[in-house]
Formats: C-alpha cells, sequence, structure tokens
C-alpha cells in the first residue's frame, strides 16, 4: 500500500542501508554493525564488491570530467547515498568552481549527512526523494534554486537503476526525467549486472540474495535491459561498456577483475 | 607512459630523484589494489612522491625525528588507504626499499636499518592514530547524521500527528477507529455528541453490536467484506440506536486501513448525523404529500398509490371512487368559507373511516372533491361497498354554527384489473365523468363508470381550460327558440340560447358549460358577447319588419347569470350595446332566474330597476322552482314571469291534471294582479298550448311551436304564421 503523504519515512538505523553499506565497502566508518554485517555476508559471495564500488567511483570521476568537457557543469545526482570522498561535487567543483551539483536521495540518514557535509557550499545541495517520483525532485525548491533546467544538465544515475525493480518501472522514471532536461543533457549510468563479474552466477546471486533480505532488492539485469534506459539519447563513444573500459585514462588491463563487473555509459539528449 | 619508465629514461640509475621515484612506484604498486582511492595509478603514485621524500628525508635528518614518518602514517589514511593492508604493505615495502633506494654512502647500513625501523614505528602509530580519529570522526558523524535525521522525522511525525489530532477532534463529522473483530478502539467528540455525549457509550463497544432494523440488507455484507479484505470502502445510509433508545442517522463510510504491507488492520467510520435532515425531509414530504386542512393525503401522494395500484398486475384489481360533494358552494357561499372548510374537515373525518382496510386509501384533491381506493382481488364488488358506506356516512347531518348541515355527495365509480392498462389520468377522467353523470342523476348517488359514456363525456376541467380560447375562436354561436303569443298565435319574438360549437364534443348545451363560465368569471365577456350577438340579430329582425311593413317587431330574450347581475358594468354594457344596434330598449327582455333574486337587496336590484325605467323588459325566469316569496314580487323591477315547465307536465295529457291547473291559474291571475305578463315554457302539445291559453297565459315556447333554430329558421316560422 501506498504510504501516506503525510507519514514521514521512519528510520529505524536498526535496518541496514545500502548507502552505509556502500561507504564500508570504500573503507568508510560512516556505517553501523546492521550495515556492515550486511556487507560482510555480500562479500562472502563476491569479495570483489568493494573493487566494483572503487570503479564506479572512478567511473563517475571520468563521466564528470568528460561532462564538463563538454561544457556541462550542472550535475543532477540521483542516488548519492553517503558522500565520503570523491564525490560529484568535488570532482567537478575542483575542475570547475563554478560547476552545480544538486544531490538526490531518499534516505533520510544519507540526506542529513549531506547536508552536513555540503554546508557552507552555496552550489551543492541535497534533496531528499525518490527516484520512483521524479517530479518531486523537480518540484524540490534546492532543485530550483541550483539547476538551470533551460540549459544542459548532466544527470548521474550511478549504481542506482539496479535498485528499482521492474514494478517500480524505471524506465518511466528514466523518461520523465529525460523529459524535463534540455537538449545536451548527458546521462550517466552504472549498472549491477550478472555479466563480468568473474564467478559463476551462483556464487553472485547470494550477494542478490543479501539484499533482498534487507529488503532493497538488487536487480541485476542484462546488458539489453540496462541499454533500454537510454532511450531517446544517442549513446556517447564508446557506448555502453564495462566500468573500466569506458574511456580509460590508464590501461584497463591493470584494473581488478571484479572492475569489469557491469555496466556504464553515457547518453546524450539530442 | 609511467613514471618508472620515465625515471628509467630521462634521468641517471644513480640519480637521487630518480631513485626516490622508484621508490614511490614500488609502494604505490604494492598498496593501490588494497585502497578505495578514486585516483588512477599515475595519480596515486604522484600523490606518494612527496610522502615518499619525507620518509627519505627523515631517514637522514639529524637528529632522528620520527613525526615525519608520523605525518606520512596519517597521509595515508587521508588518501582513504583505511584497509589495514595498505599499512603492512607500505611497511613492507619501507622495510624492503627505503634504506635501498634512498640511503647514502655517509651513513653506516647498520644505522640506517635502525632508523628505517624506527620510521616504520613511527609510520604505524602515525597511521593508527590518524584511522582511529577518521574512524571516530565518521562515527561520529554518522551517528549525529543519524539522529538529525531521526528528529527531522520525529518532528514531521510530530506535525502530522498534531495537525491529524486537530482533524481528528475538532472535525465537524463522527470519527470513529475500530479493529477488525469491531472493536471500538477510538472515536472523536463529534461522534461521542452523536451518541448521546458519553464517551463508555460508544468506545469500547462493538461494531456489530449497532445493528438496527431498518438497516439496508447490503450493509452488513458489505462491512464483512470489509473486515475480510476483500473491500476497501462502502457508503450507506446508516441508523444506530442511541442508549436513549432514540435513532440517529448518518450517512456512514467505512474504510479499510492496512499496515505497511498491505495487511488488513483497522476499520475506519466517517459519519455525519442526518437525523434533523432526514425528519425535516420526512415532514416536508408529509406536507408535500398531505392536504393541509384536512390532512389526508393530497392529489401527489393519491396518484403516487394509484399509479403503484395500476401497475401492480399479478391478478390485482383496483376500485376508484371519485366523490363531489353536493351544493357545496351553496353552503360555502350562505354559510361562509370558514364553515366550508368545517364541514369538508368533518366529510374527511367521516370519509377516513370507511376505508380503514389494507390496500385502502382516502385522499383529498380539492375544493369538495375526494377520493377513495381501494385495492386487492376483490374490488369488483368491494368498490360499490366501499362506495355505499361513504353516502352512508354522509347521511347523518353536520352541525355547523348550531346549525344542521345535510350533506350529499355523487361518486363516479372506476374499477378495473391493474394490468397496466390505463394510465392514473385516464381512470381519474373516467371517475370524474362518472361522478358528473351521478350529479346529473339528481345527486346522493354513485355511477359506475362506462367506457361508452367516457367517449362520449366532456370533462369539466377540459371544458373549463378550452372556455376562453373558445371565445376568442368563435366557436359560440346563437340558436334562438321562438316566444308565441298565445292569443294570436304569432310569432312575437324569440330567446337567445347559447350553444358552443367545440372541435372534439361538437355542439354543446349551455348547461355543460355555463357553470363553468360561471364559476371562472368568463361569464361577463360571453355574456356580453350573446347580449350584443342577440340585439343585434333583433335589429336586423327591425329592419326587415319594417321593410315588409308585414309584422310588428320581434322582441329578443336574453339570459343573464347570476354573476352577471353582480357585475358593476351591467347597465354600462347594456345601454352601450343598445345605443350601437339602435335596438329600442322595449325589443329587448333580459331573464333573471327566480333563485337569483331570492334575498336579494336593494344594491343588487338597483342596476335592474335601472334597465326597467329604461323600457327593457325584465323575466323572472324558471319562476315556481326558488320558494320565492310571493309577496316580494311586488317589490322587483319585473314585468314577466316565466313559469317552469314543472307546472305545466300535468297539462300534456288530456284531461289535464286540475291541481296543476289550479296552480297555474292562480299564480297567472296573481301575475296579472300585479300587472305582469305569464310566459310558459315546455310547451310540447297543442292541449297543452290550448290549456294554458284559456288560463290566461300571455306567451308560450317549446317543442310544440319550435325547437332552438338559426334565426333565418325563425324568420321562415314568423312569415309562416302571418299567413
Amino acid at each position: 500500500m501506498e504510504r501516506p503523504a503525510w507519514a514521514p519515512p521512519g528510520i529505524d538505523i536498526s535496518v541496514p542501508s545500502v548507502s552505509r553499506i556502500y561507504d564500508y565497502y570504500l573503507g568508510g566508518s560512516h556505517n553501523f554493525e546492521v550495515d556492515r554485517e550486511a556487507a560482510r555476508k555480500a562479500m562472502q559471495f563476491l569479495p570483489g564488491l568493494p573493487k566494483i564500488m572503487q570503479a564506479n567511483r572512478a567511473f563517475m570521476r571520468r563521466a564528470v570530467r568528460y561532462a564538463l568537457s563538454e561544457g556541462v557543469s550542472q550535475f543532477l545526482d540521483i542516488g548519492s547515498g553517503i558522500p565520503t570522498f570523491g564525490n560529484t561535487h568535488e570532482v567537478a567543483q575542483t575542475a570547475a568552481p563554478e560547476a552545480r551539483v544538486v544531490y538526490v536521495d531518499h534516505d533520510p540518514v544519507a540526506v542529513a549527512h549531506s547536508q552536513a557535509v555540503l554546508e557552507g557550499n552555496e552550489r551543492a545541495g541535497i534533496v531528499q526523494a525518490d527516484l520512483r517520483k521524479p517530479a518531486d525532485i523537480f518540484a524540490h525548491g534546492e532543485t530550483t534554486r541550483l539547476l538551470d533546467l533551460e540549459r544542459p544538465v548532466a544527470l548521474l544515475l550511478v549504481a542506482v537503476l539496479h535498485f528499482l525493480e521492474d514494478s517500480d518501472d524505471p524506465q518511466r522514471s528514466v523518461a520523465e526525467l529525460r523529459d524535463a532536461l534540455a537538449p545536451g543533457s548527458l546521462v550517466i549510468v552504472t549498472h549491477a549486472s550478472y555479466e563480468g563479474i568473474p564467478l559463476p552466477k551462483e556464487q553472485a546471486g547470494g550477494a542478490v540474495g543479501v539484499y533482498k533480505d534487507i529488503r532493497n532488492p538488487l536487480v541485476m539485469r542484462s546488458r539489453e535491459e540496462i541499454a533500454g534506459f537510454f532511450d531517446g539519447f544517442e549513446m556517447v563513444e564508446p557506448g555502453l561498456v564495462s566500468m573500466p573500459d569506458w574511456r580509460p585514462e590508464t590501461p584497463a588491463a591493470q584494473e581488478d577483475p571484479f572492475a569489469f563487473s557491469g555496466y556504464a555509459g553515457v547518453g546524450r539528449k539530442a | 607512459m609511467t613514471p618508472s619508465q620515465e625515471a628509467g629514461s630521462a634521468a641517471g640509475p644513480d640519480d637521487p630523484e630518480d631513485r626516490l621515484r622508484r621508490f614511490a612506484t614500488i609502494w604505490s604498486r604494492a598498496i593501490f589494489p588494497v585502497t578505495a582511492t578514486s585516483l588512477t595509478r599515475p595519480e596515486f603514485e604522484r600523490h606518494l612522491l612527496p610522502l615518499a621524500r619525507e620518509l627519505s628525508e627523515a631517514l637522514h635528518t639529524r637528529p632522528f625525528d620520527s613525526a615525519a614518518a608520523q605525518r606520512v602514517g596519517a597521509a595515508l589514511v587521508d588518501a582513504h588507504c583505511t584497509d589495514p593492508d595498505a599499512l603492512s604493505r607500505t611497511l613492507g615495502v619501507v622495510d624492503a626499499y627505503l634504506v635501498l633506494y634512498c640511503g647514502n654512502d655517509r651513513e653506516s647500513a647498520e644505522d640506517s636499518r635502525a632508523r628505517c625501523a624506527r620510521l616504520q614505528h613511527a609510520l604505524a602509530a602515525g597511521y593508527a592514530l590518524a584511522l582511529r580519529e577518521r574512524t571516530l570522526t565518521e562515527q561520529e558523524a554518522i551517528a549525529r547524521s543519524a539522529l538529525a535525521a531521526r528528529s527531522v522525522a520525529m518532528e514531521a511525525l510530530h506535525a502530522t500527528e498534531t495537525r491529524f489530532r486537530a482533524v481528528f477532534e475538532d472535525a465537524a463529522i463522527g470519527i470513529g477507529i475500530a479493529d477488525l473483530d469491531g472493536n471500538v478502539l477510538e472515536v472523536n467528540d463529534t461522534l461521542t455528541r452523536m451518541f448521546g455525549g458519553l464517551e463508555h457509550h460508544v468506545r469500547g463497544r462493538k461494531v456489530n453490536e449497532w445493528a438496527h432494523p431498518e438497516d439496508r440488507p447490503q450493509t452488513w455484507n458489505m462491512y464483512d467484506e470489509l473486515v475480510r479484505g476483500e473491500r476497501e470502502h462502502y457508503r450507506v445510509e446508516k441508523p444506530f440506536y442511541r442508549n436513549d433508545g432514540t435513532v440517529l442517522w448518518t450517512n456512514l463510510t467505512v474504510s479499510l486501513l492496512r499496515d505497511a504491507d498491505g495487511m488488513p488492520q483497522y476499520q475506519l467510520a466517517l459519519m455525519e448525523d442526518t437525523t434533523e435532515r432526514r425528519l425535516l425531509n420526512l415532514r416536508l414530504r408529509y406536507e408535500a404529500t398531505h392536504d393541509a386542512l384536512t390532512g389526508l393525503p393530497n392529489r401527489t401522494l393519491f396518484f403516487e398509490r394509484l399509479e403503484k395500484a395500476l401497475a401492480a398486475g399479478d391478478g390485482a384489481r383496483f376500485g376508484l371512487c371519485y366523490l363531489d360533494l353536493d351544493g357545496f358552494k351553496a353552503i360555502n357561499d350562505s354559510l361562509g368559507h370558514s364553515a366550508g372548510d368545517r364541514l369538508l374537515v368533518e366529510v374527511a373525518d367521516r370519509l377516513q373511516s370507511c376505508a380503514t382496510a389494507p390496500g385502502e386509501m382516502v385522499a383529498r384533491l380539492g375544493g369538495d372533491e375526494f377520493v377513495a381506493l381501494t385495492t386487492g382481488r376483490e374490488t369488483q364488488h368491494e368498490v360499490s361497498e366501499l362506495a355505499t358506506r361513504i353516502l352512508a356516512a354522509l347521511a347523518a347531518p353536520v352541525t355547523l354554527d348550531g346549525r344542521e348541515i345535510s350533506v350529499r355527495g355523487s361518486i363516479g365509480i372506476v374499477e378495473g384489473p391493474a394490468a397496466g392498462e390505463r394510465t392514473s389520468a385516464e381512470v381519474l377522467r373516467s371517475a370524474d365523468i362518472t361522478m358528473y353523470r351521478a350529479k346529473s342523476a339528481g345527486g346522493n348517488r354513485f355511477e359506475l363508470a362506462d367506457p361508452e359514456a367516457d367517449a362520449r363525456a366532456i370533462t369539466r376541467h377540459g371544458l373549463t381550460t378550452a372556455l376562453p380560447a373558445a371565445l376568442e375562436r368563435g366557436e359560440f354561436f346563437i340558436e334562438y327558440q321562438p316566444l308565441v303569443h298565445l292569443g294570436d298565435g304569432r310569432v312575437h319574438g324569440a330567446e337567445a340560447l347559447v350553444r358552443w360549437s367545440h372541435p372534439q364534443h361538437g355542439v354543446l348545451g349551455p348547461d355543460h358549460f355555463i357553470p363553468l363560465a360561471e364559476h371562472t368569471g368568463l361569464i361577463v365577456p360571453l355574456g356580453r358577447w350573446v347580449l350584443q350577438e342577440a340585439v343585434r340579430q333583433a335589429r336586423s329582425w327591425h329592419e326587415q319588419a319594417d321593410r315588409d311593413r308585414s309584422a310588428p317587431p320581434l322582441r329578443i330574450n336574453v339570459n343573464l347569470s347570476p354573476t352577471q347581475l353582480h357585475h358593476p358594468g351591467l347597465v354600462a354594457d347594456t345601454v352601450d350595446v343598445l345605443e350601437r344596434s339602435g335596438l329600442p330598449p322595449g325589443a329587448l327582455c333580459l331573464e333573471v332566474t327566480e333563485s337569483a333574486l331570492i334575498g336579494a337587496d336593494e344594491d343588487l336590484l338597483k342596476p335592474l330597476r335601472q334597465l326597467a325605467e329604461m323600457g327593457v323588459d325584465i323575466a323572472l325566469d324558471d319562476f315556481g322552482t326558488g320558494y320565492s316569496n310571493l309577496a316580494n314580487l311586488r317589490r322587483l323591477p319585473v314585468s314577466v314571469l316565466k313559469l317552469d315547465r314543472s307546472f305545466t307536465q300535468g297539462m300534456q295529457q288530456h284531461p289535464a291534471d286540475p291541481v296543476d291547473r289550479k296552480i297555474v291559474e292562480g299564480i297567472v291571475s296573481l301575475a296579472h294582479s300585479l300587472e305582469l305578463a305569464v310566459t310558459v315554457e315546455g310547451v310540447e302539445t297543442g292541449v297543452q298550448a290550448e290549456q294554458l291559453r284559456q288560463l290566461g297565459c300571455d306567451t308560450a315556447q317549446g317543442w310544440y311551436y319550435a325547437r332552438p333554430g338559426p334565426p333565418d329558421r325563425l324568420h321562415t316560422l314568423s312569415l309562416a304564421d302571418a299567413v
């Protein structure tokens, strides 16, 4: 059943959070034992999870720089989680101080943490909203304050679409986001997949089971399904590839084998 | 190109800077795989280079200072090398390569090894300290964020709860929450007040204790579906018993509340108190369907019931009595409306007592018209019994203001199968027509509807509404019946008789529409038209007589109705008509019924007197039916008595009835002594005519001479007589 609109989302830190688990994978301490317990369980099946996350960060870093090089300096980062290091605003504002960033997350703890981290940064803000309801994102005061939707925006959907089940209709969410953005806008996507994981599917599936247990199902999708999210966008070279293969700055061969799990790509709205 | 390649080619292998770079490269390769950094390998290696330099310098600085190595340890943590493996690998690299790549010949190997070992100790301490600080800081930050998020959520929750409380407590509608077993958990004040004001009368009770006999059948079905989770909500109109036994009527909406997993949990009831509105509706409905004077059902309710009865089908029948009081208008006129109303109330009470069986009803349609309806299978004989009971109930006189008034009624009965063959309007019309037949037959009786009579019949209502248009469209015409002088047998005048050429019903006599015209007031314009028309005709006879010089000019008799008599324009209108036509006033005779002049005062007689003074003759019509005071005749401005036909009927046979003879003789003698001429009506035989002539009557009219006809026929008769 739909939650009534007036009911605030519950804050229950006895329930693991994917943002804090992600932080743990990256060696952070912005997490609680429940998060670490879940993370450790997942890593029993997929020990390379931290490497996958690191590859995500590295890809995101390259993609943000690419966006800046294309003249896009507004960023809408949905599913931003706990900001630890190497975040969108750090990468973007280091290269281009005028860059503007709006983070979006539905986890209230991640949002509170982001608020603390972003305090004093006039060109970055955090919005508590859900990817399932793009209209809420665009209606939020921080979004309207920071982003000029008449100009191109780089939309980051990094490691977030795989947390939307098919019944949530992620295609529709992406389409609504796309329709709200100006031509020339970019969409930056990474998505989990069994393809590229250097382990048997049965074993990797154990990690998926852990996410299912914590009621935050991880939906593995095929390359073809992931390519479907780029409907209405033109793929930027080299297309939809493994994360290390997307415009690498160092030989991809040096990367950890787990870094090749899943897909990354950037699309441009015509 | 990698830095190691660069170092290997651009500078010599023994260049200290180059050796430092090679150390950094080895270090970077060792720990990059266990870092979480998002830097690329070359970036990371460049990041390590200054740290390598610090270590290198610390190896040589004198006196020995471990602070630099501590800083390097801390810097590793800053570079997100938080995996303890990064420390152990760093220590391994420092242990194996620092002296090798950064040592010099000035220091002994032993001294360098000792320094290197101490640097490792310091680096590890610095790393541990920094990692501990970072861990504590991050733990504190995330805890603070969690607290902040929770307090935001609590505030929001509190705010919404406060708002919700306000809505709940201050709502104008009753709100209650119960669990799925029907236990009432919470109710607001409004709901408590609806139930009488005591909370324990509501709270703690079970929903299904509130069944009420007037609950709609689906109410509890929908309730069961809702608590089983098969229905999200329902809305019904539902009565409740309050603790004091009174009934609360509500518009009730019940919704199912589910928990976060969609499992049914509570039921939420919203109720609006509609008791007052319902009472008001019932009262309005009662007022709209009942007659204010008598309290009987009115025309609206009667038609509803009649329609239902007519559509009952399945072998059912209906019987309808249509009652109209005889002579009610006279009672109203003579005793006043208030007495008339009291009479109607008494009649209503009596009628009600006649129709007490199930399926029977009495209603007042308006005025002195009542209906009684009976339904069932035996109405064929029941309806006559009902009519008989009604007539019997009316038989006892009603006492009004100390006077006993006898009430009579005429009843038209329609009876038939309730098979939807006839509309309620058709049935009522048929009953109305039949009632008229009963009335025409003398009243105080009932008649059964006869389809043939219906087909021919004319309803009062239809005629009444058609009258004004009929006058405009010229549907009226006049026939003339000769008045014959008994002395010489000559036609000496004619009575103008108005007819209505009705488009559907054909030619109608005055009996059919004059009372209606009288009732609606149309008699005034109609009477004026008749006068004009008749006078114009008389004038044309006069002209013809002048031309022919053959006969004395014909006189014209025109009837005046009681309403015309009261009309203030009577004299002026008559004078105007005479003057316009040029007919001498002496050629006009106005006939006024005896009953219209009974008890007439001087005001009423004044216009007649004025007309008489002008030379217009006034005839007293239907003389002998109104029990007039003979002594009063002197006072009246009349010059002719028209003897009612009932006096002359006894003279149609031979020999004539001697009593009738005596009476007529007496009246004629009296009239002549008062200098009044006597005209007799209804002369149908020659014997009769002869007798009346012998008795001294002056003028006669009747079928023996001629029926009423067009003006030219009269002329023919008149000419024939002349021969």
